[in-house]
């Protein structure tokens, strides 16, 4: 058996900031600069989610990619397309949304969600030159 | 939580690919267009990735503007509308992109508050060299 890796992008648009409410005004300002700018700002996001699996002898595929975009629309972009990340998503009420939680809460999102293949990267572009990457690292065991 | 944070600059630069231990004969078969007397240059984009944990407050691998900073003084300043053929990081070897990606990478295995993944340069839209560090043996 062949196995496969898979790959299959998305965009949504979001509006965020960055903010610790243990700190201070002044604190927040001197780690985010500009993000901290509690009036939000946004960006045109794409991300490339990874599967790995074996190749189906009948069908030939790995995963049926309208199923996968399917369940990326439902997981992922119908919650945070057009939306404010800190006011209306609900793991950011406790998590800075940046691009790397960004990447962990949308493995989060996923995992277990795709028949058939194993979540192998969650890759979260917030402009063209800047973007994380979360292969499932760190993730207590049972939750992976 | 361990993550991957990539960030792309762009510089621009000039180079020769000569080789001072090479006949111009040699030089010419082996560089071809990319040995003409004069040099050309190419739009860099460097692609540097890092990794480490989440920090649980900030939610970052690190700072952008520290990597940012970083970039500039370390990178974008000393290679941006240069020549590269006069730094002294390509005076024993070949400004190739190979050998500008080992430079670019051991500039970058100094930053001080994340761990250098890999480095990734663009020289155009079809040519792109990645480099990880020595091989363990």
């Amino acid at each position: 058996m062949s196995m496969i890796h898979l790959t299959r992008k998305a965009d949504f648009s979001s509006a965020h900031f960055y903010w610790v409410d243990a700190w201070t005004p002044e604190e927040n300002q001197r780690v985010f600069g500009k993000c901290a700018n509690r009036n939000g700002h946004g960006h045109n996001y794409t991300i490339e989610v990874t599967v790995a699996g074996e190749i189906d002898p009948i069908s030939g595929f790995v995963v049926d990619l309208k199923l996968l975009k399917d369940i990326l629309e439902r997981e992922v972009v119908s919650v945070y397309d057009h939306r404010h990340l800190n006011l209306e998503v609900p793991e950011f009420a406790t998590r800075v949304p940046t691009t790397e939680n960004m990447a962990i809460s949308i493995w989060q999102r996923l995992q277990g969600k795709i028949p058939n293949a194993t979540l192998h990267r969650v890759r979260i572009y917030e402009t063209p030159d800047l973007f994380a990457d979360f292969y499932g690292e760190g993730l207590p065991q049972e939750a992976k | 939580m361990k993550a991957h944070l990539s960030r792309r600059y762009h510089l621009a630069a000039s180079h020769r690919l000569h080789a001072a231990t090479y006949t111009d004969e040699q030089n010419r078969a082996v560089f071809g267009k990319c040995n003409n007397p004069h040099g050309h240059g190419h739009n860099y984009t460097i692609e540097i990735t890092v990794s480490g944990s989440v920090d649980p407050v900030t939610g970052m691998v690190c700072n952008l503007a520290d990597l940012d900073a970083f970039a500039q003084t370390n990178l974008l300043d000393p290679f941006d509308h240069q020549n590269l053929n006069t730094l002294f990081a390509f005076q024993r070897t070949v400004p190739s992109t190979e050998n500008l990606s080992l430079e670019v990478h051991r500039i970058f295995e100094s930053f001080p508050h994340a761990h250098l993944e890999r480095v990734r340069i663009e020289e155009t839209a079809n040519n792109s060299f990645d480099y990880s560090g020595p091989a363990l043996s």
